[in-house]
């Protein structure tokens, strides 16, 4: 049966036609192509690329960025609503796309000269070219600023050393934006951003073993050695640690949303297993444990949602602050793995098997928690927004 | 070519129905609309011969209250030019009223072939295809499941019980589509932003006099559990007799 969502308190209302035929759209697509492979890929650790023809088709590649670029032009509520049922699917599939849109297409876009915007956006919306983004570092991960990749400029252009980690899409990826310090190694000021395509010599990526969590997905090493770029590879308005945060905002953003989406995978599951399985004789909702579980998982879903949609509001109208994101990445994703895992305990012993959806959204969400600003450092950014103090 | 796709805006077949007060009509609070799904199959016939055939227009009408707009929109979507609404205050249960108003609309715009669905998912009549065939005087085959469109001339398929009919038809004529002659496409992100462009007109719906009335609704009665006649094979005598005696299916 088709998925229905979770709308309690009638959202949709204060949406759009337009947002509202972008969701049915994707999770029309979502439950045809992609819910009966899922499980699957999960278990054997791939990442579904047979879907990254249909995913472009439909413009689900970087959705929010103006259509002279081959993009779809759509607000950033759409987009929010894209990634929603993109995650409701898994959190590696939203992941493909949040980092192809918001982290490659999105930097492009906004530092990049009229001619890189030109070549490869509408590429990257075509799924004809894949996008990763290296900014983490083996020992950088929550500071970035500290990061020891650096690009030396020489009369030919520049030379980049370094190493990036837990780098998603790193492995199939055809071009990667590369940050790296074009100064001194304690110079955050000097962060630029560099595109460069993945067959450059010197340029190796190696995928990251033994993964328990958003095993469809690929997470990948990057090794740069002595990779020479042509000059017209930096981005040119880039500048600085505020460059790759300003990706991160949009990422983060585009999380808010999947968070929801996970939990309401999970919820939906839960609802319909509890009115069916019979214990006791008779079903497991009527059950006062089970009711006060799913009761706890609908409000902190309907809560979410109204946060996020808000957010977006502030994001079409130009003012939403990253702080503001910060917030509803911590609470979204510490909502959806509690949700995922009331979830799995619901259905007891059949939540652990991949047929069942609950147990794969569970172990998905411990990335998505700790990935894009873990949610111990999304508290401190609030915490430094309040109280005007840094604690990090 | 130039193809018309009547469509009708239904209540999704996924939700759960209940009978309104009146005990007449369906209780339509709660209930999603979509396009009826066979109407689906029809959009994506237009579309797919004009995209095989070169440059056409594919014309999409709706009849009912604002609503329908929505559903018209959405074959916009998937890459129809333009909407014609019907203005009624709702779709009247009487076909010939409805196929009145189409037929008005329709009738000397030049079109080369008008696409129904095969029923509508929610009346299930089946009638306003032909009957607006018929008030245009055009030759209509129904419910075909494969066409080829060459020189001016139609093939379609239909599906019998256990055979298929071919049937050979001269343009302009009006076909009803089954599922499964080409699965419809999902409007694209970029088709739902170009659709907020697509013009889409307007006016009342000539409805012919609405002669039939619906005068009572119900569901059908909550189906009794299942009843267990034993375990393994000393059970198949007795569950063979029940099945022979009772329930008469065998």
């Amino acid at each position: 049966m088709a998925f229905a969502g979770v709308d309690f308190y009638q959202l949709d209302t204060l949406l759009s036609e337009e947002e509202r035929a972008v969701r049915d759209t994707v999770r029309a697509w979502v439950d045809e192509h992609l819910m009966p492979i899922i499980g699957d890929c999960y278990v054997e650790g791939k990442f579904p690329k047979q879907l990254i023809p249909g995913l472009a088709e439909l413009g689900m590649f970087g959705a929010n960025l103006p259509e002279e670029y081959g993009c779809a032009g759509l607000n950033n509520v759409a987009y929010g609503l894209i990634m929603q049922e993109l995650e409701r699917g898994d959190s590696g599939i939203r992941s493909f796309a949040s980092v192809q849109g918001g982290l490659v297409m999105y930097p492009i876009y906004a530092f990049g000269s009229e001619e890189q915007k030109k070549h490869w956006l509408p590429r990257l919306a075509a799924g004809k070219e894949i996008g990763c983004f290296g900014l983490t570092e083996p020992d950088f991960g929550s500071n970035p600023g500290g990061m020891i990749t650096t690009a030396k400029e020489t009369k030919e252009g520049w030379i980049l050393n370094g190493t990036k980690m837990w780098i998603t899409n790193g492995s199939q990826a055809t071009v990667s934006v590369i940050w790296a310090k074009t100064g001194e190694i304690k110079d955050a000021k000097s962060i630029r951003g560099f595109i460069v395509p993945t067959n450059t010599k010197g340029y190796a990526a190696k995928d990251q073993k033994g993964k328990l969590s958003l095993r469809a997905s690929d997470t990948s090493e990057i090794h740069l050695e002595d990779v020479h770029l042509p000059k017209d590879a930096i981005l040119p308005k880039s500048g600085g640690l505020k460059s790759p945060l300003m990706c991160l905002t949009q990422a983060r953003y585009g999380i808010s949303w999947g968070a929801i989406g996970a939990a309401m995978a999970c919820y939906d599951e839960a609802v319909t297993y509890a009115k069916t399985r019979v214990m006791f004789d008779k079903p497991i909702g009527a059950t006062q444990i089970q009711q006060v579980r799913l009761a706890d998982m609908l409000t902190e879903i309907t809560k979410a949602q109204f946060i996020t949609l808000q957010l977006g509001r502030l994001k079409d109208a130009g003012t939403m602050t990253p702080q503001q994101v910060s917030l509803a990445k911590r609470n979204n994703v510490s909502m959806a793995c509690d949700c995922a895992r009331e979830a799995r305990r619901l259905l007891g012993a059949n939540g652990i098997l991949a047929e069942y959806h609950s147990m794969r959204h569970m172990a998905n969400l411990e990335s998505v928690y700790t990935y894009e600003g873990t949610h111990d450092m999304h508290s401190l950014i609030l915490g430094q927004e309040i109280t005007g103090l840094a604690a990090f | 070519m130039k193809i018309a796709v009547c469509l009708k805006r239904v209540p999704d077949t996924d939700m759960r129905f209940a009978v309104a007060a009146d005990g007449k009509s369906l209780d339509l609070s709660g209930l999603k609309f979509d396009m009826s799904d066979f109407d689906g199959y029809a959009v994506e016939v237009a579309l797919r011969l004009n995209e095989q055939q070169g440059p056409g227009e594919v014309t999409v009408v709706g009849l009912g209250p604002d609503a329908v707009q929505e559903t018209l929109r959405k074959a916009l979507s998937m890459g129809a030019d333009r909407g014609v609404h019907l203005a009624a205050a709702e779709v009247p249960f009487d076909g010939l009223a409805i196929a009145q108003a189409l037929a008005a609309e329709l009738a000397g715009q030049g079109y080369d072939l008008i696409l129904f669905g095969r029923v509508a998912t929610d009346t299930g009549n089946g009638m306003v295809g032909p009957m607006t065939a018929e008030l245009l005087q055009l030759p209509c085959v129904t419910a075909i499941s494969h066409l080829d469109i060459k020189d001016g001339r139609g093939t379609a398929h239909r599906e019998l019980e256990g055979a298929r009919e071919t049937v050979s038809f001269p343009l302009p004529a009006v076909l009803t589509i089954d599922e499964g002659i080409a699965r419809p496409r999902l409007p694209s992100l970029k088709g739902i932003m170009a659709a907020k462009k697509k013009p889409v007109e307007s006016r009342p719906a000539a409805l012919g006099p609405i002669r039939l009335t619906v005068d009572k609704l119900e569901l059908p009665p909550e189906r009794a559990g299942g009843r267990i006649v034993g375990e393994g094979p000393d059970a198949v005598p007795e569950l063979v007799r029940l099945l022979r005696e009772e329930a008469k299916v065998i």
